[in-house]
């Protein structure tokens, strides 16, 4: 497993009028972690839509390692190298833990036991191993953000798109996401964009942050860099702060 | 997932022998009922492929079951061709209709009863088209010669001893072949487009095909069920062939048995069949018309409002069975 390199150029989404994405472009690198924030209603996950082949771009295009994937279905997207977590969460709610994260391992495993075999590994790795016979449906919320990223990850991406994993999380619980996923990534240089909320888990992951604002791109840089930039302190303004 | 252990995969040798040699301790009626346990419990895993694993609720099942018996009749009608030919005939025609009842509503995203009224709908035109086609004897109905005391198997002509190992045969072969689909690829694609599409579509699975294959699928079982139902009731109406009460009659044994699990229709059929018999025993000692009807459908609602989820699962927790 590595990562790919994935590129925004120009994309923009209008839904019926409602333009909730404009003209957004940013790159990034293959193994990198990158985080896009932004208010609530910003477009962040029209976005992700967008990168997963959920919603065609109104215009501009998405492309992973070169090769123009906007446009396509979301399981030939899929089959491109994309995982994605769904921000609200989206389990197949009366099959058990193990079995939705051995339906994900088997796109790359077409064998029932070669799947259950690799789900396992996961789940052990996401700490849901003494769950895996409990059906999705009885799981917490924090456990189902957990069984999330298990199912996305089974399908062995080259880029994983999370969408607020870390909300609903106690603080130590984001921590040990941000261990997971750090580990990971330097593992299997798996490309990384999370849409995030909880800043202690940007500042600890992202090496570069995109913010977005009412559909557009107003910054990106360093989180350091954007934790002093005057157009993202004022769209935060009275929101929770920065840092 | 069930895992037939060794416990389980006695009791299946045990019954399987015990339905084996059941016409030879059975009487005239008995075996009678045992072929519309094993009939029903037939089309229901046919049926329960769409609705219990893939999750797509078809009304309008009579469609396949009613092509696959008209064509397979028509041809030895009309020219004497035997129904182990003609079966393929009313196969691929029960296929190419649910290609495109199956098209039409998944490109086109219809969903639960959307869908469902397009399945009824189609089983309505063609039945409006058959009894205006003169092929299959219009409204009037198609007949097949019946001579008593011939056994002629290459024809399936016979007496319900034949018709009982066929039914046995297709229904045994649908269970395994259901327990191989289910612990497929397709089988488990299946499940999680069942309980999310588009969950599923993101993590690979190509929902369109799995629907797809999941209603030609169906519709070849249950058009094997329809060329059965002919040559063994030997006449054929389109009134009766593609009604919305044989699209429901489908349904049953799955639903009151266990939408989705491998031995709820065959469980729900057991029931359904027995409490159907013991009902027309008291609504003939009552001597009032429509108990039965009465009495059935009360049965059926008490069955759905407590085992909601079906008598199967119940049924193996209480014997321990998982
Ligand atoms: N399928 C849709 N149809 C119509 N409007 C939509 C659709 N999806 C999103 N929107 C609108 O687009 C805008 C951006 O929504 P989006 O969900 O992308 O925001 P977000 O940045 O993810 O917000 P949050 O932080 O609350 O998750 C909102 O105004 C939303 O109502
Ligand atoms: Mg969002």
């Amino acid at each position: 497993m590595t990562g790919a390199r994935l590129e925004l150029a120009g994309l923009s989404k209008d839904f019926r009028g409602l333009r909730a994405v404009h003209d957004v472009g940013f790159t990034v690198p293959a193994g990198a972690i990158h985080a896009l924030i932004g208010p609530n209603g910003a477009g962040k996950t029209t976005i992700f839509n967008m990168i997963a082949g959920v919603h065609v771009p109104t215009a501009g295009t998405v492309s992973l390692d070169g090769r123009k994937i906007s446009g396509l279905r979301p399981d030939k997207v899929c089959d491109a190298g994309v995982g994605r977590t769904f921000q609200i969460v989206r389990p197949f709610r009366g099959l058990s833990v193990l079995e939705n994260v051995t339906i994900g391992a088997l796109h790359r495993r077409p064998h029932l036991p070669d799947a259950r075999h690799a789900a396992e590994a996961i789940l052990q790795r996401l700490g849901l191993a003494d769950r895996r016979h409990q059906p999705a449906e009885s799981l917490t919320l924090p456990d189902r953000k957990r069984l999330e990223v298990a199912r996305a990850l089974a399908t062995e991406p080259k880029l994983l798109l999370l969408d607020e994993v870390m909300a609903g999380l106690r603080p130590t619980e984001v921590d040990v996401m941000v261990a997971f996923l750090r580990e990971l990534n330097a593992q299997t240089g798996l490309t990384i964009l999370l849409i995030e909320h909880v800043m202690r888990a940007v500042m600890a992951l992202a090496a570069h942050v995109v913010v977005v604002s009412y559909g557009e791109k107003i910054a990106e840089g360093t989180p350091a860099e954007i934790t002093r930039h005057q157009a993202v302190l004022d769209v935060y303004l009275g929101e929770e702060e920065v840092a | 997932m069930s895992r037939i252990t060794p416990r389980v995969m006695g009791g299946l040798a045990i019954l399987l022998a015990l339905l084996l040699v059941a016409p030879a301790l059975l009487g005239g009626y008995g075996l009678s009922v045992l072929i519309l346990v094993l009939y029903f419990a037939y089309v229901g895993q046919a049926w329960n492929i769409m609705m219990g694993f893939a999750g797509q609720l078809s009304l309008g099942h009579a469609l396949y079951a009613g092509l696959g018996g008209y064509m397979a009749a028509g041809l030895y009608f009309h020219y004497g061709i035997g129904p182990w030919a003609g079966m393929f005939v009313g196969v691929a025609a029960a296929v190419a209709a649910a290609a495109v009842v199956g098209y039409l509503g998944f490109r086109f995203s219809l969903a639960g009863v959307y869908f469902a009224l397009l399945t009824i709908a189609f089983a309505e035109f063609t039945r409006i088209g058959f009894d205006n086609w003169p092929w299959t004897g219009e409204s009037g109905g198609m007949f097949l010669r019946v001579e008593r005391g011939v056994t002629d198997v290459a024809n399936l002509r016979g007496g319900p001893v034949l018709f009982y190992y066929v039914i046995l045969f297709l229904a045994v072969a649908a269970f395994v072949l259901c327990r191989l689909l289910l612990e497929s690829r397709l089988g488990r694609y299946w499940l999680a487009i069942r309980e999310d599409a588009e969950a599923a579509q993101a993590v690979g699975v190509p929902v369109l095909k799995c629907k797809m294959l999941a209603v030609t699928i169906s519709a070849a079982l249950t058009a094997l069920a329809g060329v059965w139902n002919a040559f063994y009731y030997n006449n054929l109406f389109p009134e009766t062939a593609f009604a919305m009460g044989r699209s429901i009659e489908i349904t049953l044994a799955p639903i009151i048995g266990g939408l989705g699990t491998l031995f709820g229709p065959f469980v729900g059929a057991v029931v359904l069949t027995g409490l159907g018999e013991i009902f027309t025993a008291v609504g003939d000692k009552l001597d009032i018309p429509g108990i039965k009807q009465v009495f059935y459908g009360l049965a059926l609602l008490v069955i759905v409002m407590y085992r909601p989820a079906g008598i199967w699962p119940w049924l193996a927790a209480r014997l321990g069975i998982k």
